[in-house]
This record gives structure tokens, C-alpha cells and sequence, in this order.
């Protein structure tokens, strides 16, 4: 069967025994075999991470680790602020191309004398190429290919994770520590991909089962695939790399300018910054921003955006079902004379143009424990 | 009772007269997982046989549904219009999509049988 065959050349994360126990349906996503969703289905998984706690498995994701000065180093690849990021804090930056486009987002965490990164998996091999190449050589990369990773997302994550680690709960957003979880020591941030309050736990990938496991056992606590974390995400307002963010579009234009540093915006001293002071300046040629369809039809990503006049002004880059909101919704970039909330738009999707309207994002309010 | 037939693109077909009632099989519905948006066909439209006519959308992706015969869309199921995820729950009964009055009826019997697309899903 050509289905299988293709099953087999893909990868597995730790906790793939779980997942085909507990019924998950199996797809590849960026060469691993990942669980879409579980029997209870993605609507459900959404909505129990929204009012109860969900845990993914985001283990395809790459972690790694920078030894030596690092902080200073890797200013010139991203535009924050990285030296001013205090010991045990985490923040999400932008991995950049001379260009000014985006290759990659990610999460830096300062564990002291080493920086600590999680990069999507469909782009970390060339993410650790691209540091390699352009970080000195007395800094260091070490990918964890032997860790897993876990992420326990919703409102009743911090009173799961509490039970095993006081500490861990009064992390606020953002924060990371080294803890000991059932007896294994973890790499844990309050941080997430769904608005609501979580932690994502890096684990020595001999350890993610029972780790896992035992978050399943907490009455709270219900698995969560893929399906879910993308709409999660999406009703977050948060951009998926690939669909939303790629090497094509600059900072300016993903409405990310707020990861742009103060002393860097000053210095103007990373990869692509003339393009982007340029498009800080001059304003943007098209913005990206969240769109609410008034009927119940969806919105795929590739589907254009017109002006009331027809005239195409722009594209959907996600869009789908709001589970929390029972309506469509989608993110795209526009024209940025168009993207002012409530102006009218048109989605054409099969022949037809359905009404929407830009809105605010996130859709869905951030939960975040600060 | 009115004899179900099936197409390999898991919609089934129940014929009462010259009349046929779409749906799609229970195979499909739990392919496509949960249910959210349908699109049916307008009232009098004449379609070809395997002539996308509805689309059925999930949280996860746009699925068409194609005409598994000729004929005149007569009837469509305003209830899931409204409640979408009653395909989920009733694929083969309540959950149905539309209604086509067959330019052809003894072409029903070009269609699968239970028994040969009960062979096509054990093949998948």
C-alpha cells in the first residue's frame, strides 16, 4: 500500500505508542507521523483545552540549545532584544533572512550561561544550518533530538502541573525553570500556541510516556491533536510559520513589529533591517489581519480578498472553523488602507464572494498567567 | 424497503420511484471528522453524473460531493444547513444531503451494492 510506505519513511515522536493506543489518527506533518486527532474529534479537543486542560505532543518541534555568549551573537539574526532578556525568561523572536523575511519564529530561553530555542520542525535543520553559519565559533549549537516535548494548554493546566511541582505552577507567563516532574528533571516554560494559560515541558524522550501518562490520568486532562492546535492557534491570532509567515513576508508586514526591540530599532544592527526600517518608514505594501466571515461558509488558505468593487486586495493565509465562536473565521494580508477594523471585505471561495469583515485579533482573548 | 447503493466516493443512494435520496456513508463522515459547513445544490439544478454538486466542509478540510447520477436536484436537507455535525451523527438517515429526480432510474443499478463497497472500504 503506497499509504504505508509513506508511513514508514516518516519519523515517530516518543509518545507514538500513545498515540495509536489511545485511537489517534496519524498524518505526516513535517516528516513525522503526528496525531490530526483523537477519537473525540478536533471540536472537542478545542474546546476541552478552552475550559479544561489538553496535552500535545509538539515533539516534532526542534529544541536546541546555544553554548557560550550567545545573547549577543544572535542579535544579529533576530530583532529583539536578547541581551536584556533576564535569566529564567523566555521570548518569542524572529529567526531573519538578510532580506528582511522570516525564517523562522521561535521561542529563546535564558537558562543562565546557554540560551535554550524551540524552532518549528518543518524548518530546523535549516534554522541550525543558518545559526551555524552565521554565529561565531565560540558559540555552540546542540539540537535535543533526544528530548520530547509536551504541552499542557488551558485553564486547569496550572492546577494539574501544581500537583507535581509548586514551583512550576507559580512560574508566570514566560517564565522558564528546570523542575523536577515525577521524579524527572524537566525543561518547563509557561508559555504556549493556544491563548490560554500552559506550559510546554521538554523531557528526556525516555521519560515522555510516563510523563504523558500520567498528565492523561489527572481528570482534567485530555489529549489534543493537531487539528485542534491549529484552531486553538488561530482564534489566538497567532501566525502558523509556512501558512501565515515565510520568507517571503518581513516583520512589518506580519503585523510583528512589536518583536523589533527599542535599543534595536536605535542600532538597526540584524539581518534585513534596512528593508525593514525601510518598511517601518514608508509603511508596508500589505498588512496581515483578522478576518470574521458574516455567514457560515469557511475560508481556506489561497482564497483571494476583494474589495467591495471585486478588485483583488489581497489573501487568506489560515482560515476555518472558530470552535469557541460557532463562526468563520480566517487571517489573510491586505492592502493596508484596508486593514482598519470593520471595513468590508469579500472572500472569494468557489466562484462566490461571501462578506467579512476585518477584525481585531486575537479572536479569542489571551488567558495568559501574568 | 427501498434499496441503498453506494459510489466510491462514499456517498450513498437510496431510490424510492424514480427518485433518489444522497448521502454520505458513515465511512466518510468519520474521514472527514467534525462536520461545520454544507453546501448544497439550488433547487432545480440539473447535474451530471459525478458532477460536483455540494461540498461538505469539516474543521479539517473542503470535501466536494459529487452527483452519483444524472438527473434534477428536487429536494435539499435544510436541517443540516443549520446543524451541520447531524452528518456526523446520522450519515446514512437524518444526516442526508439531497434529492435527485434520476434522468435515467435503471442507471441506480450501475451503483454499488452493499456488498461490493463494503469490499471497496476493506481495501483502504
Amino acid at each position: 500500500m503506497p499509504h504505508d510506505s509513506v508511513e514508514n519513511a516518516l519519523k515517530t515522536t516518543p509518545l507514538d505508542a500513545l498515540h495509536r493506543r489511545l485511537g489517534a489518527r496519524m498524518v505526516p506533518f513535517a516528516g513525522y507521523a503526528m496525531p490530526v486527532q483523537y477519537p473525540s474529534g478536533v471540536l472537542a479537543e478545542h474546546l476541552h483545552c478552552r475550559s479544561y486542560a489538553a496535552l500535545f505532543d509538539v515533539s516534532h518541534m526542534g529544541q536546541a540549545t546555544l553554548y557560550g555568549p550567545a545573547a549577543e551573537a544572535l542579535e544579529r539574526l533576530v530583532p529583539s532584544n536578547m541581551q536584556e532578556l533576564k535569566t529564567f525568561r523566555q521570548r518569542y523572536t524572529l529567526l531573519l533572512a538578510e532580506s528582511g523575511g522570516i525564517l523562522d519564529d521561535l521561542m529563546v530561553a535564558n537558562y543562565g550561561d546557554r540560551l535554550r530555542m524551540v524552532v518549528n520542525a518543518s524548518r530546523k535543520a535549516d534554522d541550525y544550518a543558518y545559526l551555524r553559519a552565521h554565529l561565531p565559533d565560540n558559540i555552540r549549537l546542540e539540537p535535543h533530538e533526544d528530548r520530547a516535548l509536551l504541552a499542557l494548554q488551558g485553564p486547569l493546566a496550572a492546577a494539574v502541573v501544581g500537583r507535581l511541582s509548586a514551583e512550576a505552577a507559580a512560574l508566570p507567563f514566560m517564565a522558564v525553570a528546570e523542575v523536577s516532574l515525577a521524579g524527572t528533571v524537566c525543561w518547563i516554560s509557561r508559555s504556549g500556541y493556544t491563548g490560554e494559560d500552559g506550559f510546554e515541558i521538554s523531557v528526556p524522550a525516555f521519560k515522555a510516556e510516563t510523563l504523558a501518562e500520567h498528565f492523561l490520568a489527572e481528570t482534567e486532562v485530555a489529549p489534543a491533536g493537531l487539528g485542534a492546535r491549529d484552531s486553538l492557534r488561530l482564534e489566538a491570532g497567532l501566525c502558523l510559520y509556512g501558512s501565515d509567515i515565510d520568507e517571503g513576508v518581513n516583520p512589518i508586514e506580519a503585523d510583528l513589529a512589536w518583536i523589533i526591540g527599542k535599543r534595536r530599532k536605535a542600532a538597526w544592527d540584524f539581518a534585513g533591517a534596512a528593508t525593514i526600517r525601510a518598511q517601518l518608514d514608508d509603511g508596508p505594501a500589505r498588512l496581515r489581519v483578522g478576518l470574521r466571515l458574516d455567514g457560515r461558509a469557511l475560508a481556506r488558505p489561497g482564497a483571494e480578498i476583494l474589495a467591495l468593487d471585486s478588485s483583488v486586495v489581497g489573501e487568506i493565509t489560515s482560515g476555518g472553523f472558530a470552535p469557541s465562536l460557532g463562526v468563520p473565521i480566517a487571517m489573510g494580508y491586505v492592502r493596508p488602507d484596508l486593514a482598519t477594523d470593520g471595513t468590508p471585505l469579500l472572500l472569494s471561495v468557489r466562484g462566490r464572494q461571501l462578506p467579512a469583515r476585518i477584525v481585531p485579533m486575537p479572536f479569542v482573548p489571551h488567558r495568559y498567567f501574568r | 424497503m427501498s434499496d441503498v447503493r453506494f459510489t466510491k466516493d462514499h456517498e450513498w443512494v437510496r431510490l424510492d420511484g424514480t427518485v433518489a435520496t444522497v448521502g454520505i456513508t458513515d465511512y466518510a463522515q468519520q474521514a472527514l471528522g467534525d462536520i461545520v459547513f454544507v453546501e448544497l445544490p439550488e433547487i432545480s439544478r440539473k447535474v451530471q453524473e459525478s458532477e460536483a454538486c455540494a461540498v461538505v466542509e469539516s474543521v479539517k478540510a473542503a470535501s466536494d460531493v459529487f452527483a452519483p447520477l444524472s438527473g434534477e436536484v428536487v429536494e435539499c436537507n435544510a436541517a443540516i444547513v443549520e446543524d451541520p455535525a447531524l452528518v456526523n451523527r446520522d450519515p446514512a438517515g437524518e444526516g442526508w444531503l439531497f434529492r435527485l429526480e434520476l434522468a435515467d432510474a435503471t442507471a441506480f443499478n450501475s451503483l454499488l451494492d452493499r456488498a461490493a463497497y463494503d469490499t471497496l472500504l476493506g481495501t483502504i
